[in-house]
């Protein structure tokens, strides 16, 4: 069978984007995205949307894609999906509905991120709304702690359900992760901003600066609702804990990228928070979350390595987005691990010691497990390191919650549906799975919902 | 209107005392906890101690370091603080005790002043300490009246005795069995009180000003060892034992963005003329 070959989105070059925070993707076209989802065979079983964590109607939006009717595939998706100009960006599509694709037999799979994030865009720019008023209104209260990806969600579906929902947030913006982790030059704010004041019509309430279990005890939100949701995320940054953790210029991935996007570091003077630039930053890790640290990094003008203990194969991070980093110029140092941070009189780091590594035999993870080489040590110049090698449960809720059951780990634990070991609380996203994506915090926030809706009805 | 400057008071040279209206934190603040502000959409992330409440607002007491905390000391009655995110930290571990010793230094007496009015409430035997660098910087003395007794030291002698706050916790010492100290001020201060009370085997409560970025645990802009352990201010703390910190790096850390702060500070400066209302 002869297939079209998959329409290319539009990105910035590289030389240019890698010194500013803009969007590198610029995205389609209308007329490229006609041209892409006109590929789209529309298998009557289509195996896309079991792919999709939110069951989206992939090939119903993209048919109405094809027709030009920009406005009924709008429908169709956000029927599924309540951020999708978000998902359509961050998604890792490469692994979810992109996978599932048929025409990846024959050829490349049928953009799907991209053609959602087309029409989501398309609406925003013609400020399309959907008939968002919900039908009835249901006489019973549902608290959402924590505004991130999962919680947004929740907050959506109950509140398109009729439900009265009040939603608390400890920063000063709602997004969680998307406003404070995923750096501008992949999702603008401004983005995030849009789909939040969608909320607000929906009638959720949104309270800010909110830090529940200080300012409002765990007690008195099972009194006043009727349910309650914990969508709080995975927070609290893992260090290594090697000699030097506490020297100057050694950041936790969260604060450099807290600094960075939340509070626009990069534009210091201008805003007031400032950020160490060195002229070599070195980013310890290979997810995600070293990708966009040590893109931002390069974008304040350092020489940037990631420093990774594994080979690029094991990367946990999404081939797209190292490849993104190696195109604006971020350089890659493999099998090698820090074994200790080196600092000056006055606290600075100035070098990093670390030693080779080598692969063994594959470990519970399925990956290679790295072991040091003796006598390999060497040093790294280097003025800032950030380290990007996960996160753990934060303790500012959870430690409040008396009775609410913990795993071993010390993340929430919940069943399928979001139940947790107290009757009226369910709770979902990194809260209960430990760092994953955006997508998964959404489908779990989705099925908290229905659950809600199940327990309330 | 959330976050309103209900009164301000000038208490010294570049120390001003605010009442801000916010009843989320007056109503769940405890002794030992902070707030932090953002004034405006550019704004800084600032932590400051919560150092009494009333009914619906709260007070902090600031002292103009950097820009940020000219720029709040600037604000006047009626005047806005954008967000105010709050109670945070650890509340102090206030109970019986029996004889207690409070030291404050500086805008440090302002974070006692709580503490001492508790543990006063649990009937303990409280000698407070107030220091300062001149008479002008010995504040709120008149909420300490009620505590057992009160000492008051200045750098230069102008009020009380010409000491520095641990050299006269020494010498009480010397006189008085105590059970447990708080002192609470200057990192300075703090690590010397602590070395006091390290040498007399008595557990010592300080306060740490870490630097902050969120001030909810996410972060780890504000990690200190203490001990063996890396600990977060924000969450943890901000209290620890004094004997246990490691002052060193906990001091240097303070110092990390001094160029920066330098740079806001005169640009700010250029941009309002003298600070006459400091």
């Amino acid at each position: 069978m002869a297939v079209k070959q998959r329409i290319e989105t539009i990105e910035r070059n590289p030389n240019e984007r890698n010194k500013d925070f803009n969007e590198v993707n610029l995205g389609y076209t209308q007329e490229l995205a006609i041209e892409e989802a006109k590929r789209c065979i529309q298998c009557p079983i289509p195996t896309c949307a079991q792919g999709c964590p939110v069951g989206i109607d992939i090939p119903g939006f993209i048919k109405k894609i094809a027709e030009k009717d920009f406005e009924g595939s709008y429908k169709v998706l956000k029927k599924y999906n309540s951020l999708p100009a978000i998902c359509g960006r961050v998604c890792p599509q490469e692994i979810q509905c992109e996978r599932s694709c048929v025409l990846n037999k024959v050829d490349q799979p049928i953009s799907i991120g991209a053609l959602e994030r087309f029409i989501a865009d398309w609406a925003i720019n013609n400020n399309i709304e959907e008939d968002i008023l919900p039908e009835k209104r249901i006489n019973k209260k549902i608290a959402i702690i924590g505004a991130g990806p999962a919680g947004l969600t929740t907050a959506s579906e109950l509140s398109k359900a009729g439900f009265s929902v009040d939603m608390y947030e400890v920063f000063h913006d709602v997004g969680g992760v998307l406003i404070y982790g995923i750096p501008e030059f992949r999702l603008p704010k401004s983005i995030v901003k849009k789909e939040a004041q969608l909320l607000k019509k929906l009638g959720v309430n949104i309270f800010t600066n909110i830090p529940v279990g200080l300012a409002i005890h765990p007690k008195e939100l099972l009194e006043k609702y009727d349910a309650i949701f914990i969508g709080v995320g995975a927070g609290t940054p893992k260090f290594m804990n090697i000699e030097g953790t506490e020297l100057n210029g050694v950041y936790s991935a969260n604060e450099f990228l807290t600094r960075i996007n939340l509070m626009k570091a990069y534009k210091f003077p201008q805003n007031d928070t400032p950020v160490k630039i060195g002229e070599k930053i070195v980013v310890i890790g290979g997810g995600n979350t070293a990708m966009d640290a040590a893109r931002s990094a390069l974008r304040l003008g350092a020489d940037v390595t990631v420093v990774y203990r594994r080979s690029e194969n094991e990367m946990p991070a999404r081939k797209e987005e190292i490849k993104h980093a190696k195109e604006e110029g971020v350089k890659f140092q493999t099998l090698t691990q820090p074994v200790r941070y080196i600092g000056d009189e006055n606290g600075n780091l100035i070098g990093i010691e670390c030693i080779k590594m080598e692969l063994g035999e594959p470990d519970e993870s399925g990956r290679r497990k790295p072991t040091p080489i003796p006598n390999s040590n060497f040093v790294i110049e280097s003025t800032v390191a950030i380290e990007a090698i996960g996160t753990n449960p934060n303790k500012l809720l959870l430690s409040q919650f008396k009775g609410l059951e913990l795993n071993k780990w010390g993340y929430i634990k919940a069943d399928e549906l979001g139940r947790t070991s107290i009757e009226k609380v369910f709770a979902g996203g990194d809260i209960v799975t430990g760092s994953a994506t955006v997508i998964l915090a959404m489908g779990a926030g989705k099925k908290a919902a229905s659950a809600i809706k199940l327990a309330l009805s | 209107m959330k976050n309103k400057i209900l009164e301000k008071r000038k208490l010294a040279y570049g120390v001003h005392e605010f009442w801000i209206e916010n009843p989320t934190v007056s109503k769940n603040a405890k002794p030992g906890q902070f707030v932090i502000f953002r004034l405006y959409e550019n704004g800084e992330r600032i932590p400051l101690t919560i150092s009494a409440i009333n009914k619906d607002s709260f007070r902090v007491i600031v002292k103009a370091i950097g820009k940020s905390t000219y720029e709040l000391c600037r604000l006047n009655k009626g005047d806005f603080i954008l967000d105010v995110v709050g109670p945070l930290g650890m509340p102090s571990e206030v109970k019986y005790y029996g004889n207690v010793l409070v030291v404050g230094g500086g805008v440090g007496i302002a974070a006692i002043a709580p503490i001492v009015k508790e543990l006063l409430k649990e009937k303990n035997n409280v000698d407070v300490i107030l220091g300062g660098r001149n008479k002008e910087y010995i504040i709120l003395e008149d909420e300490f009246k009620n505590a057992n007794n009160i000492y008051i030291v200045t750098d230069d002698g102008s009020l009380g005795e010409k000491a520095y706050p641990h050299q006269f916790m020494e010498k009480l010492m010397q006189e008085k069995k105590y059970d447990i100290i708080w002192a609470i001020g200057p990192s300075k201060m703090m690590k010397a009180c602590s070395e006091v009370a390290k040498k007399h085997d008595i557990k010592i409560w300080v306060s740490l000003n870490s630097i902050m970025v969120d001030g909810t645990g996410m972060c780890g802009g504000c990690r200190v060892r203490i001990g063996n352990e890396l600990k977060y201010t924000c969450v943890d703390g901000p209290e620890f034992d004094g004997r246990l910190v490691d002052w060193e790096s906990f001091e240097k850390r303070l110092n990390q963005y001094r160029e920066e702060e330098k740079i806001a500070l005169s640009r700010y400066l250029q941009e309002v003329g003298e600070p006459t209302w400091l």
